[in-house]
């Protein structure tokens, strides 16, 4: 838990993925359309990748990749992403993370 | 049951039904599950009895012909009339024998056919009347649950129609928002509807989902993702809704912007679920150890997590779109969509009975 909180809030946007799952990459590929470039951690290639599956989980994440953190805090999984992105709001919580226009 | 004809056949041209031939043991013709014993050992066995038996008999017979030539005359005739009764007496219990086998196994082989023919005719009678030939889908074997999804998006069609009837009827008669409320949530309703029906169907099968099998052959042209496309929903709507405020133009524009950047999103999502697929199938591909079959079917279950986005954000874009109009566009914008889409199965059904140059 700590181990993925401590990443999350190592930069603005981060997202926990893993590296056969295509649903991740297509959250990754949004996230650059916006002109965000997220960290983007593979939990799969990490020794302790099972427990912070879990820990994701249990923080409430619908699927525990992908998990997408702004600002430290938890968004949700690609539902979520999709729902905020349609409605705008996305674009307004990533505007401090824009790193193109 | 061939396999006993072509043997009786087989034992027919090795002349053992011709008269005087003796097979030495009728019980060791035949095996113990009834078919008929011709090895070639058993076939030299008789040959060898046959010689034998022939000899004594011919021996016998000769002897007794000789020293009672006249006297015993009429006895020898009788034995030997008796002996050809014993012979075939036999001879027609031995065939009556592998009929009988014939008979059972053929039996057994028409009722697995029936069984079959009663399957095959209950699933197809889950694929009910379809009109248009092409909502018809055939995989081989036909999965229930398709089955029943396709039986319920007939029905979800006839009464879009009748929705889209009422709409028309109403916005014609100037009847009251509150009125125009229901049908508009009724509408949205409908649709919500149909994406739940999609999800049962995406669990079921999802290769059935993503033919479009289930829709009409225009519709299939323009189908992204196991359904339609939202950012060009809204291009066929935005026209329509015409007059639009300053701020309901601009909100429907970065909804189809949004919307585009999803759907783009998406389908590289796709794009490399197949390429990861592709590269997993291939892998040392004129090699005997074989490929990752179990990665690969991970990648086949992660296809449903697609057509389920797909369908999330169709579901969203029409949510959006009702909060940005009015109620009174709102139930324009769901009148025009019903239309078009009603237009392109016409569309469909016409294509499909043009008629064609006689070649």
């Amino acid at each position: 838990m700590e181990k993925v909180l401590g990443l999350a809030s190592d930069q603005g946007v981060v997202i926990f993925i893993k590296s056969t799952c295509c649903l991740c990459y297509t959250v990754k590929i949004l996230f650059q359309e916006i002109g965000v470039d997220p960290l983007v951690y593979e939990i799969d290639h990490d020794p302790e990748g099972r427990e912070m599956e879990k820990a994701l989980a249990k923080m409430g994440c619908s699927s525990p990749v992908p998990a997408v953190f702004i600002g430290g805090k938890l968004l949700g999984s690609t539902n979520e992403v999709m729902s905020l992105h349609l409605s705008g709001s996305l674009n307004q919580m990533l505007k401090p993370y824009q790193t193109q226009t | 049951m061939s396999a006993t004809s072509t043997q009786i056949a087989a034992l027919r041209g090795m002349g053992i039904y011709e008269p005087f031939n003796h097979i030495s043991s009728w019980a060791d013709a035949f095996r113990d599950d009834g078919s008929l014993n011709i090895g070639p050992s058993t076939i030299v066995q008789v040959d060898a009895g046959l010689d034998n038996k022939t000899e004594l008999v011919s021996h016998e017979s000769m002897e007794t012909y000789r020293s009672n030539q006249e006297e015993h005359k009429p006895g020898d005739k009788l034995q030997r009339r008796l002996a050809q009764n014993r012979e075939a007496a036999r001879k027609s219990r031995l065939r009556k024998k592998a009929y009988v086998q014939q008979l059972e196994s053929s039996r057994l082989k028409l009722a697995q056919l029936e069984q079959e023919l009663e399957k095959a005719r209950h699933q197809g009678a889950y694929l009910g009347n379809a009109s248009n030939s092409s909502r018809v889908g055939f995989s081989g074997t036909v999965n229930p649950e398709i089955a029943a999804f396709e039986m319920e998006y007939g029905h979800w069609v006839e009464e879009q129609h009748k929705q889209i009837s009422e709409l028309r009827k109403a916005l014609q008669a100037h009847i009251t928002d509150i009125e125009l409320r229901i049908l508009v949530e009724n509408g949205l309703n409908h649709y919500n509807n149909l994406f739940r029906m999609k999800a049962d169907a995406a669990k079921a099968d999802v290769f059935y989902l993503i033919s479009g099998k289930w829709r009409t052959s225009v519709e299939r042209f323009f189908q992204w993702i196991g359904g339609f496309r939202p950012s060009e929903l809204l291009n066929v709507l935005m026209s329509q809704l015409e007059p639009l405020t300053d701020q309901q133009h601009t909100n429907v524009c970065n909804l189809r912007q949004s919307s585009q950047q999803a759907e783009d999103a998406l389908t590289q999502g796709i794009d490399k679920l197949q390429q990861t697929l592709s590269q997993s199938i291939a892998a040392d591909v004129m090699g005997v150890g074989g490929y990752g079959q179990i990665d690969a079917m991970e990648n086949l279950e992660a296809l449903e997590g697609f057509v389920n986005q797909a369908d999330h954000l169709r579901q969203q874009t029409l949510q959006h779109l009702s909060q940005i109009l009015t109620m009174r566009q709102a139930a324009r914008g769901l009148l025009a969509l019903g239309e078009y889409f009603h237009r392109l199965r016409a569309l469909s059904s016409l294509w499909a009975a043009r008629p064609r140059e006689p070649t």
